[in-house]
């Protein structure tokens, strides 16, 4: 076998006239590369988680700059939340009212909002709008530190970069969830009251009464507390993509994006493992 | 030619009576994917004495810097702070050796959500927690006056100009009081009477705090100002080490050529 035949039968130069060109080392190059890079990227977050976690629970903790975060974290989240959770509790009202209307069971509709809304739909919603307003605010602020030196800066200030920009958002994120989860409830339980009643005079005692019954610790509570994990999907995935970021403006707009999409992503499949646990665990 | 530091490191003397280098690196390597950058790098700066290091574009001179502060890891090779060796030190013991080291990033790396003063002040707030407000305000305002910035406490750092981001920047490295300092590029991108007055403050700061530094630059006329000594890389090595008038007698063809292009 002449070079040229070798090299055309390895893929390295193009195939010899009459010759089928075989695609396979290509596919199987970039399938290999592929892979690489997702248990690559894997591998990194979990450097990064560990060389976070140490630096969260080591002295000298950065108090001032968790409570500003938990404050740009939670109350600036809130309007978003409170809104999105209100709009949920005014939509499943409206639907639920004709569906059950149709099937007789009209006086089940306290109960379908409020289950609706606390077990799943408060959570679910109040982790993606988190993850598209902190998710990109992160990413895009540790990013644009990131490609000015900042973060170098900080950390040849002889201050740990991981403790003082990561462990407080994460931190945050992880506080204010469950938080911003219980406003977005009582907004969608708020909302579900008025639009139903709006419908058919109901009060808010007897809807409230009428949707809880029966109702325990267990229902409720874990469901809520479930954010807390999303709210570290959040954080993390926000810190790794802005602290990793290379590359200028579009590096700063990729990990932003990237921040976004990783964590809502990320949240989703969460919830479906968090719900499957919490049935199991508190049955 | 025998180095400083080739001639301590055979003698052992720093090592022995307590006297090591403030910076000593030695056969230093770094590579970047299939990019050799430094090729086997050894220097070394005394208290009080400063090294400038010069070098075409891309040379590694800023990423030599890095590595002595630990901002990068060498592929191979030993950096020694005051005789302690940092490579591979974890995060936090790192910390406390860069508090003797100041660093002025090329583009200042100032913070961009902070005002001038409180870039000056922000690490004196987590490494003095036991100065008060005000005794840490005195100190920031001495900083900035140093530097001739006292008149712009409140102003945000894209307010000011590059040559003015530089001095706060200096101001910040100088915030800790620091044993050896790190300049990198400290006139690059500036005009003449610019360049000549961050010369001049930096002279004063080494006369007044007796700091080791070292001064990346490919600023022939600002090294030859403020170094007592300057070192030329060239392909990740350095090809001459001495004083201005050795370069200048030097009969290596770059570092004539380098001379004559300066």
């Amino acid at each position: 076998m002449s070079n040229r035949e070798f090299t055309s039968a390895a893929g390295l130069s193009p195939p010899l006239p009459g010759q089928r060109a075989v695609p396979m080392p290509s596919v199987l190059s970039s399938a290999t590369g592929l892979a690489g890079g997702f248990f690559e990227w894997f591998g990194n977050l979990g450097i990064f988680s560990w060389q976070v976690a140490r630096a969260a629970v080591t002295p000298p903790f950065e108090w001032r700059e968790l409570i500003r975060q938990m404050d740009d974290v939670g109350s600036k989240s809130l309007p978003l939340v409170a809104l999105a959770g209100a709009a949920i509790g005014a939509v499943l009202s409206m639907e639920a009212r004709s569906s059950l209307t149709r099937f007789g069971a009209k006086a089940m509709l306290p109960s379908a909002i409020i289950y609706s809304v606390v077990l799943e739909m408060g959570p679910i919603i109040t982790g993606l709008v988190v993850s598209g307003r902190v998710g990109a605010g992160i990413g895009a602020e540790l990013a644009s530190m990131k490609v000015t030196e900042q973060i170098d800066a900080i950390e040849a200030s002889a201050i740990n970069p991981y403790r003082l920009l990561a462990a407080t958002r994460i931190l945050a994120c992880i506080l204010m969830l469950p938080l911003l989860t219980l406003a977005a409830d009582a907004c969608g339980v708020l909302m579900g009251w008025l639009t139903q009643t709006l419908a058919e005079p109901q009060s808010l005692r007897q809807f409230i009464d009428s949707g809880f019954r029966g109702a325990t610790f267990n229902d409720l509570l874990p469901p809520t507390f479930k954010t807390a994990v999303f709210g570290l999907i959040i954080g993390l995935i926000a810190c790794f993509q802005g602290m990793r970021t290379r590359g200028g403006a579009e590096g700063v707009g990729r990990a932003a994006t990237n921040s976004v999409v990783l964590a809502s992503l990320l949240v989703i499949l969460a919830d479906v493992v968090l719900v499957k646990f919490i049935l199991v665990v508190f049955p | 030619m025998a180095t400083a530091y080739d001639i301590a490191m055979k003698t052992g003397d720093f090592e022995e009576d307590g006297s090591a280098p403030a910076v000593a690196v030695e056969n230093l390597h770094k590579s970047f994917e299939s990019r050799v950058v430094l090729d086997g790098i050894s220097l070394s700066v005394s208290r009080g004495e400063t090294l400038a290091v010069l070098g075409r574009s891309g040379t590694g001179k800023s990423v030599l810097l890095r590595l002595i502060i630990g901002l990068e890891k060498p592929d191979s090779g030993s950096v020694r702070i005051h005789g302690q060796e940092i490579v591979g030190m974890a995060l936090d013991r790192m910390g406390e050796i860069r508090k003797k080291m100041g660093f002025l990033f090329q583009h200042a790396a100032l913070y961009d959500s902070l005002t001038v003063a409180e870039n000056v002040a922000f690490s004196l707030e987590h490494h003095r927690r036991d100065m008060s407000k005000s005794e840490r305000g005195d100190r920031v305002k001495h900083l900035l006056a140093e530097v001739g910035m006292e008149g712009d406490l409140d102003k945000m750092p894209s307010d000011i100009s590059g040559g003015m981001q530089k001095r706060v920047g200096l101001a910040r490295a100088l915030a800790l009081e620091p044993e050896i300092l790190l300049l990198d590029e400290p006139t690059a991108g500036l005009d003449p009477i610019s360049s000549g007055e961050i010369d001049d403050l930096v002279l004063k700061l080494q006369r007044e705090h007796q700091m080791a530094s070292i001064v990346v630059t490919h600023d022939l006329h600002s090294a030859k100002t403020i170094a007592d000594r300057l070192a030329l890389l060239n392909e990740g090595k350095v090809i001459i080490e001495g004083s201005f008038a050795e370069l200048q007698q030097s009969d290596i063809e770059f570092v004539q050529e380098f001379l004559k292009q300066s």
